[in-house]
């Protein structure tokens, strides 16, 4: 430490007269080396890396603190830089507050019976911890006519979330690779609608959409809501594989055409076995994606298969008599279960998936 | 060079090898990107000059549907919802996000476990996060009761009951599930920033926070630019958390496009209404996003 | 440019035959009618600088890019728009392209499993393979654990057990440090001496070029500068760009006028103070001259002769040195010769300073003059 302050001296004195203008240039000529960097492509590793910076950044947090050109008592640089880590210590814990109040107020609220509920007591602990709550919303609150519990809403959002994922990704995955390694006639403007189509808000397909089920008799099934979590996810999924896949040596892949391998042995034996990774993350996206959907599943999944997140707002929605916010909290907190498992459990291949599946929005 | 070797003709320049492999493999991708994209979002603009109601008419009646829109309270409201909701929503997304990146970067301890803190609420459904905030914005039993409680009687903090303030409560939530979003890609963005930098700045004795806002802030530029694109879209798409929170009230305080759209289609059996909304929200799309994605993707060819 | 006449083609065919190849990549002509005849077993290495199409022109043999015109034949079969896997040819790639994810024994073999070999063959060529790159002791590991140097005799194994009668080679060695390219250049001369297979190899590498080749193929902006023996474009460079682009250090050019003068060609060079006539009576002329033209006298360092030896020379002045640059085995000196710049070669044991002066000549017969308009060999 106190090598770093005494060279920070020496450089504050010899550059006093710097003004930021005159580092401009430099900055601009590295920063359009920066700027090709892909913010979606690099996330995961960038995370997590950089000690060099981390230090650079650390000697740094002395210079913001020492903005004048005489050099200071170094007690009383370091009181100043204890005072700023304070602050930033200060900030980040009530941010963290902010954040994580909801899910403490769902958790209790969840936990608490309805009289002291009813004392409005928002943020205290429950007196007596009870999970009769959780039970109930589990297996006999009402979703409308029938008093069944958000458990029928658990099992459909599973029956439409594994299919839709397998599916998902696979066509995802073909399609990224062949978009990648497989020059081939209209993929570019193909694949150009498709990013496109990640943007476009489903309230504007949807119509057309129910006509064509309808169509087909495939409306209100396990099927079509399948295939619509399936399409609607391609866009995201093919950009996610196509990235991917675009940043492998196109050595390899020449290198697998002149063994012999073709089109779907390259896929199969090369290229999957390689895109391990880019499946994880692409897992965790499309699971909290389509387990999270409501507008989809509220229109096509049809009465018999309403996922969860549907069943839940008619748990809140359907009222009889008092409002029982301890069921509601405990339905919230079931149906947020899985989605927040999911993210705890994968981490930083969540905080890429989320960056680099971002267009979904 | 050799002057023999054009006598045996050029006959096969023709014959391109024929790659039906990928062709075949991408089927369901053209099915999807025409289907879908193509061939519905025509019909749904097409549908909008119609007199179609509950099922498809081709009755055409012109921009009638888009008048009668324009003159509808509900949708008059929805737009200007989504304006407030739009670029406050973004404003504090970015704000939040940046400086919370910002002291992130700071080499702080413990520097995973606030990632996840902040980080979770975005793991988690529209819905989830409607009800929440419902729940804590109640005003008899939520905040504002318990505030009271300490001794502050006069505090009032219960937005979603009130008409002109409902669709900041929406903010808050909506906040308060992305910002951690806007802080992970921007602590990522600032961790890809060359690290000689922040040597050049250091050796030039600039302050840190100067070297944040003039040098780092605009080399960040892309990151910004996602970020504004991911809750640009999310904005125009935003309906489950308004079902979850409001329902799209006091009255229609709180009502959204998305909802507009699907509310028509749906209980009210006005499709063509419904297509005209959904087409005026296609439009910023097609000509934001459009040219982005034409010069992106389609011109300058398949590898980046 | 191509020694054999048509007549002496039939009964050597060539390994691999391009014909006024054509190659457009988005809208932009990247290879122009170019010819090439690689005759069998020959080492032929495609030269040039990045982005000259050497890489390009393998990629094409290999049937990695569609051509937009022309014609490909190997082995006298047209194979222009066969597969890759169906042309009789292997790859080694500059970035080793080994499959991450296979131990070396399957990224050797996976070429012959899906050709559908039958399991002993596919072993006994796989052994043999190892045993010729010393990669017997490192079958079962995988890439990630090994060498570059390993790394890239593993992608050279799995040319090697396909079997096949030409081996294209895209900067093998650009990865590697340098001793390790020595190494293995090396070894990659000894194995065309045993195998005695076409091999086209792709460098921008000049040692590698002249070291490895049968013939040079020098390539500039898609067309081919000069195919020779590395002898001959050494010493006869067909232009001012080969000239330039071989050799290292690199050649002298001296401005000047090509005169007549009692009907001996003499080279005045240009210069505002002392002036240098160089005849080139003994020059080997490409043409017969007619008239004075403005052109560029190619001498390289080598070639110049210091000290009392070189009053023996046609040329021979008397220069004074600016800068040396000890090369280790030699040094360069480096000075003015009719106001010019220009650099010589000799021994370290003279121990020049700058400010030295010496005699310097040189052979006119053995250097190169080039048109300065068009660049071309006179």
């Amino acid at each position: 430490m106190a090598k770093i302050d005494g060279m920070t001296h020496s450089s504050l004195i010899g550059r006093a007269a710097v003004t930021p203008r005159s580092v401009s240039p430099r900055v601009r000529r590295r920063s359009t080396a920066a700027v090709a960097v892909r913010a979606t492509a690099v996330v995961e590793t960038q995370v997590d890396e950089g000690t060099a910076e981390a230090l650079a950044t650390a000697a740094l947090q002395q210079l913001g603190q020492t903005d004048s050109v005489q050099p200071k008592p170094a007690s009383r640089r370091r009181t100043q830089q204890r005072y700023g880590r304070l602050g930033i210590y200060g900030f980040l814990l009530l941010s963290a507050l902010f954040f994580a109040i909801p899910l403490y107020v769902m958790i209790i609220t969840s936990m608490k019976g309805m009289p002291e509920i009813r004392l409005g007591q928002l943020f205290s602990l429950p007196g007596d911890p009870t999970f009769a709550a959780w039970i109930k919303a589990w297996s006999q609150a009402c979703t409308g006519v029938t008093c069944e519990g958000i458990q029928a809403g658990f099992f459909n959002s599973i029956k439409i979330t594994l299919p839709s994922v397998a599916l998902s990704i696979l066509i995802g995955s073909i399609n990224g690779y062949a978009l990648s390694f497989w020059r081939f006639r209209g993929a570019n403007l193909l694949f150009g609608i498709l990013v496109f189509g990640a943007f476009v808000p489903y309230q504007v397909v949807i119509y057309p959409m129910i006509i064509g089920f309808r169509e087909v008799g495939l409306y209100g099934t396990l099927t079509s809501i399948i295939l619509v979590h399936t399409m609607f996810g391609m866009p995201i999924m093919t950009l996610l594989f196509r990235n991917y896949f675009a940043s492998l040596p196109s050595e390899l892949f020449k290198a697998a055409r002149i063994d012999g391998a073709g089109f779907w042995q390259i896929f199969l034996q090369i290229m999957l076995p390689l895109a391990v990774p880019i499946i994880i993350v692409a897992v965790i996206l499309q699971t909290t994606n389509i387990w999270n959907d409501y507008l989809l599943g509220l229109i096509f999944a049809g009465s018999d298969n309403l996922p969860m997140t549907v069943q839940l707002n008619n748990i809140v929605t359907t009222t009889y008599g008092v409002r029982e916010y301890n069921v509601n909290m405990a339905a919230t907190m079931l149906t947020a279960a899985v989605p927040l498992a999911v993210y705890l459990l994968s981490g930083k291949y969540f905080v890429r998936g989320i960056a680099s599946g971002a267009v979904k929005g | 060079m050799s002057s023999s070797a054009s006598q045996s003709g050029r006959a096969g320049a023709a014959r391109k090898r024929w790659q039906w492999r990928p062709l075949l493999a991408t089927t369901p991708m053209a099915l999807t990107a025409i289907g879908i994209f193509v061939v519905c979002v025509v019909y749904s603009v097409v549908l909008a000059f119609t007199r179609t109601k509950r099922f498809p008419t081709f009755d055409f009646v012109g921009f009638d549907q888009f008048g009668r829109l324009w003159h509808t309270s509900r949708w008059l409201a929805s737009v200007e919802n989504l304006l407030i909701f739009g670029v406050l929503f973004i404003a504090i997304c970015l704000l939040v996000g940046f400086l919370l990146a910002v002291l992130m970067d700071q080499k702080v301890r413990m520097e995973s476990a606030f990632r996840t803190v902040f980080l979770y609420p975005y793991a988690m459904s529209f819905v989830v996060t409607g009800l929440v905030w419902q729940w804590m914005l109640e005003p008899s039993l939520g905040i504002q009761n318990e505030v009271r409680s300490w001794g502050w009687s006069s505090f009032s903090f219960a937005p979603l009951t009130d008409p002109d303030f409902a669709i900041y409560g929406v903010i808050i939530a909506a906040a308060w599930q992305s910002s951690g979003l806007i802080m992970a890609l921007m602590l990522a963005g600032l961790r890809g920033i060359d690290s000689d930098i922040w040597k050049a700045a250091r050796v030039d004795g600039i302050p840190t926070w100067q070297t944040y806002l003039f040098i780092v802030l605009p080399m960040m530029r892309p990151v910004v630019v996602t970020s504004v694109v991911l809750l640009g879209a999310s904005v125009v798409k935003v309906y489950d958390l308004i079902v979850a929170q409001t329902g799209g009230g006091p009255g229609i305080s709180t009502e959204v496009p998305a909802k507009f759209v699907i509310d028509y289609i749906t209980e009210r059996g006005n499709a063509g209404q419904g297509m005209a909304a959904a087409t005026m929200m296609l439009l910023p799309i097609l000509l934001l996003v459009g040219p982005w994605v034409y010069n992106e993707y389609v011109r300058r060819g398949a590898r980046p | 440019m191509t020694h054999l006449s048509t007549a002496a083609r039939a009964d050597n065919p060539y390994s691999v035959a391009i014909r006024d190849l054509d190659l457009d990549f988005d809208g932009v002509r990247v290879l122009r009618s170019l010819n090439l005849n690689i005759h069998k077993g020959e080492f032929l290495v495609l030269l040039g600088s990045s982005g000259c199409g050497k890489s390009t022109l393998l990629n094409c043999i290999a049937g990695l890019l569609d051509i937009t015109d022309g014609q490909i034949l190997i082995n006298d079969r047209d194979v222009t728009w066969e597969e890759p896997k169906d042309r009789d040819i292997a790859m080694v790639f500059q970035s080793y392209a080994l499959y991450p994810q296979m131990t070396v024994e399957k990224n050797l073999s996976f070429a012959l499993k899906v050709a559908g070999v039958n399991k002993e063959e596919i072993q006994r060529r796989v052994s043999k393979a190892a045993e010729m790159l010393h990669l017997t002791p490192l079958l079962q590991r995988k890439p990630a654990a090994l060498s570059g140097g390993q790394r890239q005799r593993v992608a050279i194994g799995r040319a090697l057990v396909r079997d096949v009668d030409v081996f294209l080679f895209d900067e093998p060695l650009s990865n590697l440090d340098a001793k390790l390219r020595t190494e293995l250049r090396v070894e990659i001369k000894r194995l065309h001496q045993q195998l005695n297979n076409t091999m086209i190899y792709v460098t921008h590498d000049q040692i590698e070029a002249l070291t490895l080749a049968d013939r040079i193929a020098i390539m500039k902006e898609g067309v081919i500068q000069q195919l020779d023996t590395p002898q001959t474009i050494y010493n006869k460079p067909v232009n001012r760009f080969v000239a330039g682009f071989i050799g290292s250090p690199g050649m002298n050019f001296l401005q000047g006028q090509l005169q007549l003068q009692d009907s001996q060609p003499w080279f005045i060079a240009d210069s505002a103070l002392a002036g240098l006539s160089v005849p080139l009576t003994h020059y080997p002329f490409c043409a017969d001259l007619t008239g004075s033209k403005a052109v560029e006298l190619g001498v390289r360092p080598e070639h110049v002769v210091v000290g009392e030896a070189a009053t023996a020379l046609p040329v021979c002045q008397e220069v004074g040195v600016e800068i040396v640059e000890p090369m280790g085995s030699d040094t360069l000196a480096w000075t003015r010769l009719a106001g010019q710049a220009f650099s010589f070669r000799t021994d370290t044991e003279l121990n020049l300073k700058p400010g030295d002066r010496l005699l310097i000549g040189f052979d006119p017969a053995r250097a190169s003059c080039f048109d300065a308009r068009s660049g071309e060999r006179i």
